[in-house]
């Protein structure tokens, strides 16, 4: 659709975009600039009148905090279990709900529905109304089966939140491989199925290479939304008991507002950016791969 | 594949019921007493009460949480929809060289952790009277979803052929006109389902609004994260507040199934 324009239909184009291109450039730059400047100074709300540069200072501190490298810690297993967690999950729901029966419909919807609850009562839900150690539902029935019973999050906390993400986010993987599904060929499948392949075949050697573009695109987004859980952390354990459920986010939140250390929490925050987009560059540039060639979507 | 059994209704219903089921305990217990909430066995059958709804009802503060969230949730999805439906249509009827480029740099502003950016955020809304604040909020909800939204509608427009565009413009129609009169009708599937899924977003985002709002322009996530402190006291109420929260948002969410995909992976799987 190249066509000469005018220099005033030029401006009229870029009138166009400059609004959105303008704020979010605002956006992004301005706090960036602000958070790297901060983690350069000694900065307490408490104490305004100690304000000054202490070069890395800052960042020497937080490297030598052991509680800053367990939290590091604890963020790795968190987006690494509920990733393994929803990705197989994902994949048997929607190998499941792929195939035609009375209903499906209706089950598709129930199973999709958690990913709209708001992280807030999802936490809640759990905490309370499963997870609680006399009235869960959960020690209700591990009890009845004869099992001790067990306070899930004071005692296995990280599994606690690990589940309800995983509970969050399987309906999200599902859709994104229903979806890819659905593009896949149907002769292909006919073609395997004459060929004598058998179910386990092939799941291995046909669907889950069809799946392999879905599985990164599900790993990369959602690795994003795990690295900044904060809302299931705090409605459910507060970091706690202890620190045992003190993930990232939840240390530079802490470090924030709760210590009103703005220097700290800054320098925190810039590892953070950093280690989402360590994922984002990649998920970037699955995507503009796309852009360039698309039809090879799905 | 397609063999329909017994064996796959069982299963996909059995699954679909599992993935339901904390749903669907918090709607039988948003019906009960807060006694029967809390009775061990759990009581199956009950008369249902809407005792715990009117409760809620009757605190006065809980309409203010809700015409919070629809406030700013509304109001950044229209100026979600302001910003994006103008680029949206410059990039993909008029693109540039610079075009891609612009795109995929817009993804990654949506990849900026919020506590990366947070204590600037919160310094800044101090400074200028923005805490606690639905200006500030809606604000915050408006750039968050932003790239999405330019996104999304990308993909939309790019579907729209660009004859019907460039046919209007030969009978002198101005950008203006074309974009009123063409392209808006011509897309009102993609607008509502960009507009549905910035709603949704704004409606459940947690993070900024715990730490932005405390009183006057708390959401409703904020309310219900109060529920945490009074644990185990009031489960009948915090489940009628939690449907409240939720129904709206999983039934929009229904409707929008098929345009998710599209909308949060950048349409890299379809």
């Amino acid at each position: 659709m190249a066509r000469p324009a005018g220099s005033r239909q030029r401006w009229t184009m870029l009138a166009l975009v400059a609004p959105a291109v303008g704020v979010l450039l605002i956006w992004m730059i301005v706090p960036l600039a602000m958070t790297i400047y901060f983690s350069l100074q000694r900065f307490n709300i408490l104490y305004p009148e100690r304000f000054g540069f202490v070069g890395f200072r800052n960042f020497q501190i937080l490297l030598n905090d052991p509680l800053f490298w367990s939290s590091m810690g604890r963020t790795l297993i968190l987006v690494g279990a509920s990733l393994a967690v929803t990705v197989i999950l994902g994949i048997v729901l929607a190998l499941v709900m792929e195939r035609e029966f009375p209903g499906r419909s209706i089950a598709r919807l129930m199973a999709l529905a958690p990913f709209f609850v708001m992280p807030v009562v999802a936490a809640l839900v759990w905490k309370n109304m499963l997870m609680h150690p006399v009235y869960g539902l959960l020690s209700w029935l591990t009890s009845s089966l004869g099992l001790p019973v067990v306070d899930w999050l004071q005692n296995w906390p990280m599994t606690s939140i690990v589940i309800i993400v995983a509970w969050q986010w399987t309906p999200f993987a599902m859709l994104v491989f229903l979806t890819s599904l659905q593009s896949m060929p149907e002769e292909q499948k006919e073609a395997a199925w004459l060929d004598g392949a058998n179910p386990l075949q092939m799941f291995f050697s046909i669907i889950l290479p069809h799946l392999s573009r879905a599985i990164t695109a599900v790993v990369m987004i959602e690795s994003i939304f795990f690295l900044s859980i904060f809302a299931e952390i705090f409605t459910t354990t507060g970091g706690g008991p202890g620190q045992a459920s003190t993930t990232l986010t939840y240390i530079i939140y802490a470090r924030a507002f709760l210590e009103w250390n703005v220097g700290s929490a800054s320098a925190g925050g810039l590892f953070a950016v950093v280690l989402a987009n360590i994922v984002a560059i990649l998920l970037i540039r699955m995507v503009a791969r796309n852009m360039q060639n698309p039809e090879k979507f799905g | 594949m397609k063999r329909t059994g017994l064996g796959t209704a069982l299963l996909g219903h059995g699954l679909a019921f599992v993935m339901f089921f904390p749903i669907l305990w918090m709607l039988l217990t948003s019906f009960k007493t807060e006694i029967d909430a809390f009775s061990m066995p759990p009581v199956l059958f009950y008369e249902p009460t809407l005792s715990s709804l009117n409760d809620v009802f009757a605190r006065g503060s809980y309409s203010k949480f809700v015409t919070n969230s629809v406030i700013t949730a509304l109001g950044s999805t229209i100026l979600c929809l302001l910003f994006a439906v103008p680029a949206a249509y410059q990039m993909s009827f008029h693109p540039s060289k610079r075009t891609n480029g612009t795109l995929l740099w817009m993804i990654s502003t949506k990849m900026m952790p919020a506590v990366g950016v947070i204590m600037p955020i919160y310094l800044t809304f101090q400074y200028l009277g923005l805490l606690d604040t639905l200006l500030g909020l809606t604000l915050i909800f408006f750039l968050m979803n932003l790239p999405l939204a330019v996104w999304m509608l990308y993909t939309y427009f790019k579907e729209i052929p660009g004859e019907i565009l460039e046919a209007a413009r030969v009978d002198g129609a101005g950008v203006v006109e074309e974009l009123r009169f063409i392209l808006l009708p011509a897309s009102i599937p993609g607008i509502a389902s960009t507009a549905l899924l910035c709603t949704i977003l704004a409606w459940n985002e947690s993070f900024w609004s715990l730490q932005l709002t405390a009183v006057d322009a708390a959401p409703l996530t904020v309310f219900i994260a109060s529920f945490k402190a009074a644990e185990g006291m009031f489960w009948a109420k915090m489940s009628g507040a939690s449907m409240l929260a939720i129904g709206p948002i999983v039934v929009l969410g229904w409707m929008l199934q098929r345009h998710l995909v599209r909308g949060l992976t950048f349409g890299a799987v379809k």
